[in-house]
C-alpha cells in the first residue's frame, strides 16, 4: 500500500470513528439549543409554532413576577449553599485529614449521600421534616414557612454536597508537602497560623475549584427542589401569590411542562442559559488570572 | 494535649457521622413499619420483620412501582449506556486528538463548550427534535429504550471526551508510529496499542457517568413519562408518590428499594468510587 493508500484508509477510519458520537451530540445538544433559542422568538407550543413575535416572551417573563423571584430566591439559595458547603466541608476535611482513628469511617459516612439521587434523597428528607423532626423536636414543620422552607433546601444540600466537596479538599490538603507544615512548627507557629498562614494560601486553586463546583450546582439544582418542596409554600408577592422556593429550574419545567407555555419556558431557559455562562466565564477569568500571578 | 485533641476530634467526627446517617436510619427502620406506627414513633426500631416482608410484597407489586422492571431497566440503560459511551467516546478523542486539521480542533472546541449549557435549555427543544427523527425515519426515540440511551450519550458526550482527550494527549505519539510503520492499520493500532492503555481514565468515567445515569430523574421523566413501559427506578419512585402521597410506609419502602444497589456498591468499591468521582469533578 502507497502513501496515498494509508492516507485514505486513515482518513475513513477517523469519520467512521467520530461520527457515532458526534451524531449524538449534535441531535442531542447543538441542534436542539439552536433550534430552542429560535424558538423563543416564536408562539411555540411544543408541537408547532405558527409566528414569529420577537421579543414578546422575554418581554412577558419580565412582566410577571415569577421569574425575578424565582431568580432572587436562586441566588440566595446558590450563596447561602456556597458559603455553608464550602465551610462545612473544609472543616469536615480538616477533620478527616488529622490522624484520628476513625477517619476513613468519616469519610465513607460523609461522602455516602452522593450515592443517591436528589429525588429519593428529597422524598426522605420530606419525611424527616414533615414527620420525625415534626411533631417531634419542632412544633410546626420547617417546610411551612417560606423562609424556613428555602433553609430547609439549604440544610439538604449542604448534608448531601459538603461530603464531596471534602473529598476535593482533601484532595488539595493532602498535596502539601509534609516539610513545609512541619518547618512551620519548628519556627513556632500555632496549629491556627499554620492553618490560615500556610495551609490555606497553599491549596487556593481548590478553593476556587470548590467555590465555583458549588456555585453552579446549587444554581442548577432540581431533582432535591422536585422532590422536597416542589416549591411550596405560596406567598403574596405584589398582591400576587407566588411559589416561595421555586428556583429557576423547577420553575423553566413548571412553566413548560407544567403549565404548558413552552415558548415562555424555552425563553426562561436561554436566561438561565446566560446566567451559568457568565459565572462559568467568570470562573475561567478568575483561574487564568491566579495562574499569571504565580 | 495531643490525645485528647485527638479525643475531641473523634467524638465530633463520630457524632457528625450519625447525624449524616441518620436519615437512612429512619428510611431503614421505617420501611418495617405499619402507617400508624410510623406517624406514633418514626424512631423507634420496628417490632419485628413481618412489617417489612408485607410493605416489601406491597411496593414491589404495585404496578406503579413495579420493582424488577424498573430495576432491570436501570440497570440495562445504565449498563448499555456506558458500554457504548465510553468505546465510542474513546474512539472520538483519540481522532480529535490526532488530527491536527482545522476541523477537528474546531468540533473539540464545539464539544467543549457545550459543557456550560444546562439541561433545561435543551430539553423541551429535544422532545420536538426526538418527534420530529421519529417522524422522518420511522425510529421510535421517545418512550423507548434506545431513544434513551441515544440521549444519555450526546449529554454524556462533552465531559467523557475531553476527559479522554487530556489523557491520550500525553500518550507519546511515537507507539503509534511504530505501531504503523510494522504494518498495523489505523484502527488496529487503537484497538491494540491505545484503548488498552486508556483503562484508568475509563475507570473514572464509567463510575462518574454511572451514577449520574442510575440517579438521573428529569430526562427519563420527560423522554418515558411516569406510566410508559419502560421506566427507570427514580421515575419509578415519582410515579409511586404521585400516587400515593403521604403514605409514608409505601413510600419509604420504595426509597429504600431504590436506595439499596447504590449503596451496596459503595460500600464494596467505595475507594474507586470516591477516587472517580473526585477526578471527574477537578477535571470538568
Amino acid at each position: 500500500m502507497g502513501v496515498e493508500g494509508k492516507n485514505i484508509q486513515r482518513d475513513i477510519t477517523s469519520a467512521l470513528f467520530l461520527l457515532p458520537m458526534v451524531i449524538a451530540f449534535l441531535f442531542t445538544i447543538l441542534i436542539p439549543f439552536a433550534v430552542g433559542v429560535f424558538y423563543t422568538f416564536t408562539d411555540w407550543t411544543g408541537l408547532r409554532y405558527t409566528e414569529i413575535v420577537g421579543l414578546q416572551n422575554y418581554a412577558t417573563i419580565f412582566r410577571q413576577n415569577d421569574y425575578v423571584y424565582s431568580l432572587i430566591i436562586t441566588v440566595v439559595f446558590t450563596l447561602l449553599s456556597m458559603l455553608l458547603v464550602n465551610v462545612a466541608s473544609f472543616a469536615l476535611a480538616l477533620l478527616c485529614t488529622s490522624d484520628i482513628r476513625v477517619n476513613n469511617f468519616c469519610r465513607a459516612s460523609f461522602f455516602m449521600p452522593n450515592m443517591i439521587g436528589g429525588l429519593v434523597l428529597g422524598y426522605v428528607w420530606q419525611f424527616v421534616f414533615n414527620q420525625a423532626l415534626t411533631p417531634f423536636v419542632f412544633e410546626k414543620t420547617m417546610l411551612s414557612d417560606p423562609n424556613l422552607a428555602l433553609f430547609a433546601i439549604v440544610i439538604v444540600f449542604t448534608w448531601q454536597y459538603a461530603g464531596y466537596i471534602m473529598m476535593i479538599y482533601i484532595t488539595g490538603l493532602q498535596t502539601i508537602p509534609e516539610a513545609i507544615i512541619e518547618a512551620s512548627g519548628i519556627d513556632g507557629a500555632s496549629a491556627a497560623r499554620t492553618l490560615f498562614k500556610v495551609k490555606i494560601p497553599l491549596i487556593a486553586n481548590t478553593f476556587t475549584v470548590c467555590v465555583f463546583l458549588t456555585l453552579v450546582n446549587s444554581f442548577k439544582i432540581f431533582d432535591l427542589n422536585f422532590a422536597l418542596t416542589s416549591g411550596a409554600p405560596a406567598r403574596i408577592v405584589g398582591g400576587r401569590p407566588v411559589s416561595s422556593t421555586e428556583f429557576l429550574a423547577l420553575n423553566i419545567y413548571q412553566t413548560s411542562i407544567g403549565r404548558n407555555l413552552f415558548a415562555l419556558g424555552q425563553a426562561k431557559a436561554v436566561i438561565f442559559f446566560i446566567l451559568l455562562a457568565a459565572v462559568a466565564l467568570t470562573q475561567v477569568w478568575i483561574s487564568k488570572k491566579s495562574e499569571v500571578e504565580l | 494535649m495531643h490525645k485528647t485533641r485527638n479525643f475531641f476530634l473523634t467524638v465530633i467526627g463520630l457524632i457528625w457521622a450519625i447525624i449524616v446517617l441518620s436519615p437512612f436510619y429512619l428510611v431503614v427502620v421505617n420501611s418495617s413499619k405499619k402507617a400508624v406506627d410510623i406517624t406514633l414513633n418514626p424512631f423507634a426500631l420496628p417490632d419485628g420483620l413481618g412489617q417489612f416482608a408485607e410493605n416489601l410484597s406491597n411496593v414491589i407489586g404495585n404496578p406503579n412501582f413495579s420493582f424488577y422492571s424498573s430495576l432491570t431497566w436501570s440497570a440495562l440503560v445504565t449498563v448499555v449506556t456506558l458500554t457504548l459511551l465510553i468505546l465510542l467516546s474513546s474512539m472520538a478523542a483519540w481522532v480529535l486528538c490526532r488530527n491536527k486539521t482545522w476541523w477537528s480542533s474546531m468540533l473539540f472546541m464545539m464539544f467543549i463548550a457545550t459543557m456550560i449549557i444546562p439541561f433545561q435549555a435543551v430539553m423541551l427543544p429535544l422532545l420536538t427534535v426526538f418527534r420530529t427523527i421519529q417522524e422522518i425515519t420511522g425510529i421510535q426515540m421517545l418512550q423507548s429504550f434506545w431513544g434513551l440511551i441515544f440521549a444519555y450519550m450526546g449529554f454524556g458526550a462533552p465531559l467523557t471526551i475531553f476527559v479522554l482527550h487530556g489523557f491520550i494527549k500525553n500518550i507519546p505519539f511515537e507507539l503509534e508510529q511504530s505501531a504503523s510503520i510494522d504494518g498495523c492499520s489505523p484502527a488496529g493500532t487503537f484497538f491494540r496499542i491505545i484503548f488498552p492503555l486508556l483503562r484508568p481514565v475509563q475507570v473514572t468515567l464509567l463510575i462518574l457517568n454511572g451514577i449520574w445515569i442510575w440517579n438521573d430523574f428529569l430526562l427519563p421523566l420527560i423522554m418515558l413519562g411516569l406510566s410508559g413501559r419502560v421506566k427507570t427506578l427514580p421515575v419509578a419512585v415519582q410515579s409511586l408518590y404521585g400516587t400515593y402521597i403521604r403514605q409514608w410506609d409505601l413510600i419509604l419502602t420504595a426509597a429504600f428499594l431504590a436506595m439499596i444497589p447504590a449503596v451496596t456498591l459503595f460500600i464494596f468499591a467505595q475507594k474507586y468510587i470516591i477516587k472517580g468521582m473526585v477526578e471527574g469533578a477537578i477535571k470538568g
